[in-house]
């Protein structure tokens, strides 16, 4: 290798650190006051305490909060990734008329800011007098995660062999057998990654959830209201904590979990 | 066959024609392509359009309609759109949400291809590490990302604090929070992740051979980064520019925390009309508005970097 290719190298490297650093130190300004005896977010730290993390506990509000965002990000990650488990086969098995239209139709909430999908949705209940709660945030975070799911499981079909689908009609399993004993078990890794990245899509979202929750409020919405209130901010930061672990091991867990799919599914599979 | 021979069938006779219509369709099914894939994507499909293109058309004609006090007058006009056009302050914000989107998207993209280049060419092994250390921020809540600049560029916040302490300034810095500056530093970080991973996809992807022909044939690495590597990563820079500007121009988080008054964006209006000033129609005169300049700016970008790829290879 030339000195300057080295240097390049070596230029990128520190590059490289510096920017992870950008990522990092911002975000972990929020555990380090979380700690912070003072109510005030500020430099020198007064005292170490756990204080903030037991308010967690007894919020109530943050409780319900919590369970609606739950019920929310697990309704519309199961519902969004059933429905492109079928639409990505669509997409990958098949060759026909009008398929690039439809699946960039399917697409087109990737491509919206999401707070012109909050405004038409609140309009349209609003007309069609449904009304406004947990449903109409799922249906919202639905249609958000719709395209998110189909690009993972699309990923993941154009990765195994069609053969062995074929293989399993030509040996006179249905389509449906089919499905449920060669299809879904292949594409399973696939399905968790969709389910975790939806879920995590749904769980985080604010601005639709602002819009389309009423007093349904969920996390983000809740942590929001917490924001003007100065006195409030170090609960809101142990929040932030816990949310930050608990994402950490979620994305840990699901590259664990990709990597042995990986291994499972072998080098026939995985040429 | 139709329907009503079905109906007056006996009950036998109907089950067996039943299911010699399910094998004729199972069949079909299984014959056409096209079939199989439209009923497979029916469900996707239908969702989208429920919960997008209807809302979305009721939001034009809303547009056209006009708030009458409580009531709405549903007579078709163009007065929201004549008053977008006339008061100053849709026109400068319109203008300023662009600006800031675009500079994001600039800074982004521009900030992320070192890193995204190293790990996909000088990184051999544990690239997966790399990868989710530079998501794994990105996983956490996104108001939380945005509020933590307010902390730290605040008037009482982490860097003054700090500063003060350390005996560098007496008096906070008081620009550093509530502009379009702040705006943008907390866009850039908020959406790193979004420009990183396309381009290393795109970077990933490129056949090593051509970078060995591109040496062999005497191209220097600056020639070769400019002739070869840069346009076949122009998918991913492309991308990332897309995924980035479309979300930050029409986002409400940010310029609500850390804007003021002078970094107000098209989301504040947008939710403005929803709120206080209660003015739906004139809200989705917004809305349609700012969708259709941020979908024709994301085309034309589109179309010309294209365009300008082509030129260098």
């Amino acid at each position: 290798m030339s000195t300057i290719a080295r240097q390049g190298r070596g230029y990128r490297a520190s590059y490289a650190v510096l920017y992870l650093a950008f990522l990092y130190v911002p975000v972990l300004f929020l555990p380090l006051f979380s700690f912070n005896q003072s109510i005030y977010i500020a430099f020198p730290i007064e005292g170490w305490t756990f204080k903030w993390y037991g308010t967690l506990l007894e919020n109530e509000r943050l409780h319900e909060a919590l369970g609606n965002s739950l019920e929310i990000a697990i309704t519309s990650s199961v519902l969004a990734t059933t429905l492109a488990i079928f639409a990505a086969k669509a997409y990958t098995r098949y060759r026909y008329r009008g398929q690039r239209l439809s699946l960039g139709v399917v697409m087109l909430p990737m491509v919206l800011p999401e707070i012109i999908v909050g405004v038409s949705l609140l309009i349209l209940l609003n007309q069609i007098g449904l009304g406004l709660g947990t449903h109409s945030v799922i249906i919202g975070h639905t249609l958000i995660c719709l395209p998110f799911a189909i690009a993972v499981l699309m990923s993941r079909m154009e990765g195994f062999d069609r053969n062995l689908e074929e293989a399993s009609l030509d040996l006179g399993e249905g389509p449906v057998t089919t499905f449920f004993r060669v299809t879904l078990p292949l594409i399973l890794p696939g399905v968790v990654a969709s389910l975790l990245l939806t879920f995590t899509i749904s769980f985080d979202e604010f601005i639709i959830a602002f819009f389309l929750s009423a007093t349904d409020t969920t996390l983000p919405v809740f942590i929001w209201s917490q924001l003007r209130f100065p006195q409030r901010l170090p609960t809101v930061l142990a929040l932030g904590a816990c949310i930050l672990v608990f994402s950490a091991i979620l994305v840990v867990f699901s590259e664990w979990i990709r990597r042995r799919g990986h291994v499972k599914a072998g080098p026939g599979v995985w040429n | 066959m139709s329907g009503g021979a079905l109906a007056g069938d006996t009950a036998g006779a109907s089950a067996q024609t039943a299911d010699g219509w399910r094998s004729r369709w199972g069949r079909l099914y299984l014959q056409s392509e096209g079939i199989r894939g439209w009923c497979l994507s029916a469900p996707a499909l239908f969702v989208v359009i429920a919960a997008l293109a209807v809302p979305i058309g009721l939001l034009v004609l809303f547009s056209f309609w006009t708030q009458d006090y409580v009531d709405i007058d549903t007579t078709l006009t163009l007065n929201n759109y004549q008053t977008i056009a006339d008061r100053t302050i849709y026109l400068t914000v319109f203008a300023r949400s662009v600006g800031i989107s675009g500079l994001v998207t600039l800074l982004t993209v521009l900030l992320a291809y070192p890193l995204a280049y190293y790990v996909a060419f000088d990184v051999t092994r544990h690239k997966m590490v790399w990868l989710v250390l530079i998501t794994l921020p990105f996983w956490t809540s996104y108001l939380l990302r945005v509020f933590a600049w307010k902390i730290i560029l605040g008037y009482d916040g982490v860097i003054n604090s700090g500063l003060a302490w350390l005996g560098v300034i007496d008096e906070p810095l008081s620009f550093l929070l509530y502009n379009p500056f702040a705006v943008i530093l907390t866009l850039a970080h908020a959406w790193a992740a979004f420009a990183i991973l396309p381009i290393y996809v795109s970077l990933e992807k490129i056949d090593r051979s051509l970078l060995e022909a591109a040496t062999d044939l005497g191209d220097g690495p600056l020639r070769r980064f400019w002739r070869v590597t840069f346009p076949l990563s122009m998918p991913g820079v492309i991308a990332a520019a897309i995924v980035i500007f479309i979300p930050t121009v029409g986002d409400y988080v940010t310029p609500t925390l850390v804007g003021g008054p002078s970094g107000l964006m098209i989301a504040n209006l947008i939710q403005t009309q929803f709120s206080k000033a209660n003015d739906w129609p004139l809200g989705a005169a917004l809305s349609i508005a700012s969708m259709v300049t941020v979908t024709l700016i994301a085309c034309l970008f589109v179309w010309f970097s294209k365009r300008a790829t082509e030129k260098i290879a």
